[in-house]
């Protein structure tokens, strides 16, 4: 039998002082030479800046793995965890440091979180040129540090969010 | 901000008729509800992109010992003296849509003090700070999927959606599955709290039953003789189909 599922709510304004940690949006040391920046601006319907929001990442190892190692909330600089998270600043802009993911079709998941926002989304940042026909608006750019990749919540341009068909109960 | 809360009232009633009237049922949250005025700008007007999850969403991110110090449960202890407010334990199961425990995972919890004010920096509203409570904890779930924290009961607190809007009491959820796809925030709610049907922000779960989900229950097995009272609730994640291999955390 399949239970109900517990609905979401907002991350609400306040989450500032519970969320966030040091080193949580930095996978990988600043200054290591692999190092690559995944940047982009989280924009509501207006085309404003969201300075409220707090988005996750979780990705492939280089070598295409699945990380299985604890230790987020404590960075050692070495062990990759695959998985950081990174509140957006006054203007709506978030970034990470992270390796490049691997894997056939490298991909960044994504989730978001806002005030104002009343469940999480989904969605993917691919390296550019790697994301399937019917997905290439989820294409990152690159930059010379990286990876640009804008998430626009609502209008022109809106972010192709994902859901996932094994969701045995529709949300 | 002139509107009044029988103007927000209004809404929501008239969004529940029509809900009443459609004969659907809906498990989840809306996106859009326009009650609540800060999701005007920032729900998605199209609908999901359905595809299949890849190696990567099957899994989720690991926590452990090193990440969460187990006294991070106990958001009573976090400072030289005790917490004014309702001292209670808050324990429950987080399992999937099949029932199955959602073993040492983290969940994350923040909450406003037993004035209703949070510690943030942009909670400016004229209730007191406590300086023995910051209102943060962390804790990784059990072999049986049960986390369990200590702290006080939060209050209600004004807001500005709307003129004299208040949020009946709650404390923040965070919350991680086996599978990517199963990341929940969310939050839990007392028993017969009267702001329940003025908040845009719970109402926006439009079905009844779903919403109740959210609202722990009182459990007096759960109480500490001259201690502590308690307050049981249980969490299902959505999702889970990946086969449990060997190496899964037991």
């Amino acid at each position: 039998m399949t239970a109900a599922p517990t609905p979401g709510q907002t991350v609400g304004p306040f989450f500032g002082y519970a969320l966030p940690f040091d080193g949580d949006s930095e996978l990988v040391p600043l200054g290591r030479p692999d190092a690559v920046r995944l940047t982009g601006r989280v924009l509501d319907g207006a085309g404003e800046g969201v300075p409220d929001a707090i988005i996750e990442l979780w990705q492939l190892a280089p070598d295409g793995s699945v990380p299985r190692a604890e230790g987020s909330f404590q960075r050692d600089g070495y062990t990759f965890t695959g998985w950081g998270r990174a509140s957006t600043d006054r203007t709506g802009r978030y970034s990470f440091t992270t390796l490049r993911p691997g894997g056939p079709a490298p991909y960044f998941g994504l989730t978001i979180f806002a005030r104002g926002l009343l469940h999480r989304l989904f969605t993917r940042a691919y390296l550019p040129g790697a994301a399937p026909a019917g997905l290439r608006s989820l294409d990152a750019e690159a930059d010379d540090r990286g990876f640009v990749f804008d998430i626009r919540l609502q209008g022109e341009g809106e972010t192709v969010f994902l859901s996932y068909t094994h969701d045995a109960v529709p949300l | 901000m002139t509107e009044t809360q029988g103007d927000i009232s209004a809404e929501i009633e008239a969004i529940s008729k029509e809900y009443d009237a459609s004969g659907t049922v809906e498990h989840g949250v809306r996106l859009d509800y326009p009650p609540y005025r800060s999701s005007i700008l920032r729900h998605p007007t199209k609908a999901p992109f359905q595809l299949d999850p890849e190696e990567l969403e099957l899994w989720a991110p690991v926590f452990g010992q090193r990440d969460v110090d187990p006294l991070e449960a106990d958001l009573t202890i976090q400072h030289r003296g005790e917490p004014v407010g309702e001292r209670m334990t808050v324990t429950g199961r987080v399992t999937d849509g099949e029932g199955r425990p959602v073993r040492h995972q983290l969940v994350e919890i923040w909450q406003a003090n037993a004035g209703g004010r949070y510690i943030h920096q942009r909670d400016q509203h004229p209730a007191p700070l406590d300086p023995n409570f910051t209102g943060m904890g962390r804790c990784l779930t059990d072999g049986d999927g049960t986390y369990r924290f200590t702290t006080i009961k939060p209050g209600p607190y004004p807001w500005r959606n709307h003129q004299n809007a208040w949020r009946p009491a709650h404390i923040h959820f965070s919350l991680f599955g086996t599978e990517f796809t199963q990341r929940l925030i969310t939050q839990m709610y007392f028993p017969g709290d009267p702001l329940f049907a003025l908040d845009p922000i719970y109402q926006a779960i439009v079905d009844p039953a779903a919403r109740d989900r959210l609202v722990a229950t009182y459990d007096h097995d759960l109480t500490t003789p001259e201690w502590a009272t308690g307050y049981r609730w249980d969490i299902v994640l959505t999702g889970s189909h990946r086969t449990p291999v060997e190496g899964d955390v037991e």
